[in-house]
Formats: C-alpha cells, sequence, structure tokens
C-alpha cells in the first residue's frame, strides 16, 4: 500500500493536513477546524487501541488465559485485582451504583501517593542535597579552580533559591537579599529551559518544512 | 459508606506501598501495583471513548455550533478504532503485531496522526517566537539575565556561536560561547534546576500525606 498510487496518496494526504494546521498562522478557520477535528478523533482511538492491545490483551488476558499455568509466576493470579477495581471504574455508567467508581480511583490514588512519597522523596530531596553538599575543594582538595567555583555557585544557587520558594517567612532583610540572590539563579535556569524549548520547537518547525519542500514539494534534493 | 470506604482505602494501599519499601519479600508490590495502574487505565480508556462518543453524538443530534466538526471527530476515532481493534489490513491477521507497516492502524498513523501531531508542536514555535519577543524585551533585571541565558544557550548551540568567538585563545577558552553555554547548564541552570526539584520533592510529599491521611479530599468529587 505504500507504494506507487498510495504513496502518493498518502503523501498529499500528511501535505494537506500540515498545511492545515500552517493556516491557522493566519487565522482560525475551517480548514484548520477540520484539521484539528481529526487529530482529535485518531489520536483517542489511537491511545484507545493501544492501550487495549498492550495492557487488557498482553498483560491480561495473556497472562490469565493464554500463558500455560507452568510458564506463569507464583502470583499471576494478582491480574484478576487490577481487572476487578477496572469493571468497579465502568460502574460510573450506572447512575445508582456509580459510587462505587471511586473504589479503583481511590486504589489509585492511595497508592501512587504511597509510590510517590517515597520515590520522590529520595530522588528528588536526598539525591539532590547529597550532590549539593560535597566538599568545596574536592575530595582531595586538590580541585581545580574553575570546578571549585562550580561546586560555590550551585552551593549558593541551591540553597538560595530554595529560600525563594520558601513563604513562611516574609521576604525583608538578609533573608530577602538571599531570595533576591535565588531569583538570580532561578531566572537563569527559566533563560535556559526557555532557550531549550525555542530550540526543539525550531528543530520540529525544521522538519515540517523539509517534509514540505523535500518529500511532498521536492524542491530540496 | 461513599466517602468512608475509598478514604479507607487509600490510607491502606498507600501506607502499604510505604511498608513494602522498607520489608524486601514485598519491594516488588510496587511492580505489581503498576500492573494494575495499566489494566484499571484500559477501563478508564473505554469510559473515556463512550464519554468522547456521547459528547459528539449529542453535538450532531441537538445541531449544536460546529456540528460538523463532531462528525469529522466521530469518523476520525471508529476508523482508528475499527482499523486497531480488528488489525485491518494486517498481513498477520488479528494475531498480527499491531506496528506491522502495512497495516491500516500503522498507515493511519504515519500519515495522519504524526504529520498532524508534529505540525501542531511545530505551530508552535511561531508562538514561542513571539513570546521570545516580549520575554526579550529586557524591562528589568530578572528579565535580561533571562534574555542573557536563553540567548547564551540558544547561540553556544548552533555552528555561528562557534565561529563568533573562536579567535578567543585556548586560555580564555571558557568566554567561547559553546563553552560558556556548557558552564551556564551545569553551574547556574543546575543550581536553579535542583532549587525546583527539591521544591517539587518536598511539595510531592506534603500532598501524599495529605491524601493518605484524609486532609486532602478532592479527588473523591461530590457527594452524588
Amino acid at each position: 500500500m505504500e507504494s506507487g498510487l498510495m504513496h502518493h496518496v498518502a503523501l498529499w494526504l500528511a501535505a494537506f493536513l500540515t498545511l492545515g494546521i500552517f493556516s491557522f498562522l493566519y487565522r482560525d478557520n475551517t480548514w484548520y477546524k477540520v484539521c484539528e477535528a481529526i487529530f482529535v478523533g485518531i489520536s483517542a482511538g489511537y491511545w484507545f487501541v493501544a492501550y487495549f492491545w498492550d495492557n487488557l490483551y498482553t498483560k491480561f488476558w495473556v497472562g490469565v488465559w493464554v500463558t500455560p499455568m507452568a510458564d506463569r509466576p507464583d502470583d499471576w493470579y494478582v491480574l484478576y485485582v487490577g481487572a476487578a477495581l477496572g469493571i468497579l471504574m465502568l460502574l460510573r455508567l450506572v447512575p445508582k451504583v456509580g459510587w462505587i467508581s471511586r473504589w479503583p480511583l481511590a486504589f489509585i490514588v492511595g497508592a501512587t501517593a504511597g509510590l510517590y512519597l517515597v520515590t520522590y522523596f529520595a530522588s528528588n530531596v536526598m539525591l539532590q542535597i547529597e550532590d549539593t553538599v560535597r566538599p568545596i575543594f574536592g575530595a582531595e582538595n586538590d580541585a581545580p579552580i574553575y570546578e571549585i567555583i562550580g561546586n560555590i555557585v550551585v552551593a549558593v544557587g541551591t540553597f538560595t533559591g530554595l529560600i525563594y520558594f520558601f513563604f513562611s517567612k516574609e521576604h525583608r532583610g538578609a533573608f530577602g537579599r538571599a531570595a533576591k540572590v535565588g531569583i538570580f539563579f532561578l531566572m537563569i535556569t527559566f533563560g535556559a529551559s526557555f532557550g531549550y524549548t525555542v530550540m526543539s520547537r525550531m528543530s520540529l518547525l525544521i522538519g515540517r518544512m523539509d517534509f514540505l519542500f523535500s518529500d511532498w514539494l521536492k524542491l530540496i534534493k | 459508606m461513599k466517602r468512608e470506604v475509598p478514604l479507607f482505602i487509600t490510607f491502606f494501599v498507600g501506607t502499604l506501598l510505604i511498608a513494602s519499601v522498607f520489608i524486601p519479600p514485598a519491594e516488588s508490590w510496587g511492580e505489581n501495583f503498576s500492573v494494575y495502574f495499566d489494566i484499571i487505565a484500559v477501563f478508564a480508556f473505554f469510559l473515556g471513548g463512550g464519554n468522547l462518543l456521547r459528547i459528539h453524538l449529542q453535538k450532531v443530534a441537538s445541531k449544536r455550533p460546529d456540528w460538523g466538526y463532531s462528525i469529522v471527530t466521530l469518523v476520525a476515532f471508529l476508523v482508528m478504532l475499527a482499523a486497531g481493534l480488528f488489525k485491518l489490513g494486517n498481513p498477520g491477521g488479528i494475531s498480527g503485531n499491531l506496528t506491522t507497516a502495512q497495516s491500516w492502524f500503522q498507515i493511519l498513523f504515519q500519515n495522519i496522526m504524526s504529520p498532524l501531531g508534529s505540525t501542531m508542536y511545530a505551530l508552535l514555535a511561531f508562538f514561542v517566537a513571539s513570546a521570545s519577543y516580549r520575554a526579550f524585551r529586557a524591562k528589568n533585571r530578572d528579565a535580561t539575565i533571562l534574555l542573557v541565558a536563553a540567548f547564551i544557550i540558544l547561540l553556544g548551540r548552533t555552528p555561528f556561536g562557534t565561529m563568533l568567538t573562536s579567535w578567543i585563545p585556548p586560555q580564555y577558552d571558557l568566554l567561547q560561547v559553546p563553552n560558556l553555554a556548557i558552564w551556564i547548564m551545569s553551574g547556574p541552570n543546575l543550581a536553579g534546576q535542583r532549587a525546583i526539584m527539591i521544591g517539587i520533592g518536598l511539595g510531592i510529599v506534603s500532598m501524599s500525606l495529605r491524601i493518605l491521611l484524609g486532609i486532602e479530599r478532592t479527588y473523591l468529587g461530590d457527594d452524588r
């Protein structure tokens, strides 16, 4: 299907849709809205299908019905718990017992809270503090000057940045001055993130322009 | 019953998972729970898909403004659903791989969803350019710092940036724009990122505690 006529049809369709989305730069119009509606429908269908085959079929159906009993892990039956919770979620469609659908939701929220509490505390708090509180002059007191400056910058920046985020105390006096230093570091961070966002969007734009002028119009060889 | 049982489930499951971290035989529980999430997510997609059908069918039936676009959405959704669930055009039939190149599902993905998705994000380049103009007017000290950092990062990742400062002698190579960009990323930027990450970490810990202790209950919705 990807060869000959169908290849050209697919190419023109992709170009038509690409230009449709770009037409929004002129103003909101019917062409754009049609493309947008297609995108919503196709995306919803795509994720539905992907989750259906990857999770419900591969993880549940294959795990419970297809895999021979001898090859199953010891706790294979726990898959039923997931399916039972999923079915409870569908009770939302029955108004009289719709409140039962909160149970799987409570399960997800509770499990996520429990998992995140530990993992984020370890990765975002403990690990980051551990990497910040390091010997400024190096482990053997032999770090080069640029590394010493780097260590000081990271330690001061992290500490003052945290002070800026501490809103339980008014930002006045020495505390306020430290918060201002924190803003300085945060602005550099936002600037760097902004620069990267601009670059990633530009590279996507170049990719689409390459498709239009190279793949579709063949103007660029 | 309507609120107490979900609150108990939240507390029990959350506490169990926290405890499992400290009990070696229970360490794999977290992985089991992620399988539950995946299976539950499929049923959530049933609800979501059903909701999409209901909302758009209602819009078409009552001929509300822009109902024509709802027909387009419905057709696109059902076509993708049929192509994927029945694996239409798949040489391997219903047991074939979903991502086989010749299948309708993959053809629709490559020629419709992928161009639409990447163009949507590419469109943001123009809005980012407009936002850059507003951000880069350097009205005050903070905006100036943001401007300078973003400018050096942008310039440092391009051949033009390398060319611009290649004349600087090697003993001062830190002042060359690409090296300056690297230093900003690994120095001040890292410090700011760490402060933000620690802040997020502490925020998540406190929010998780609020949820587990039943102080935060908004996820339960109203009492109907």
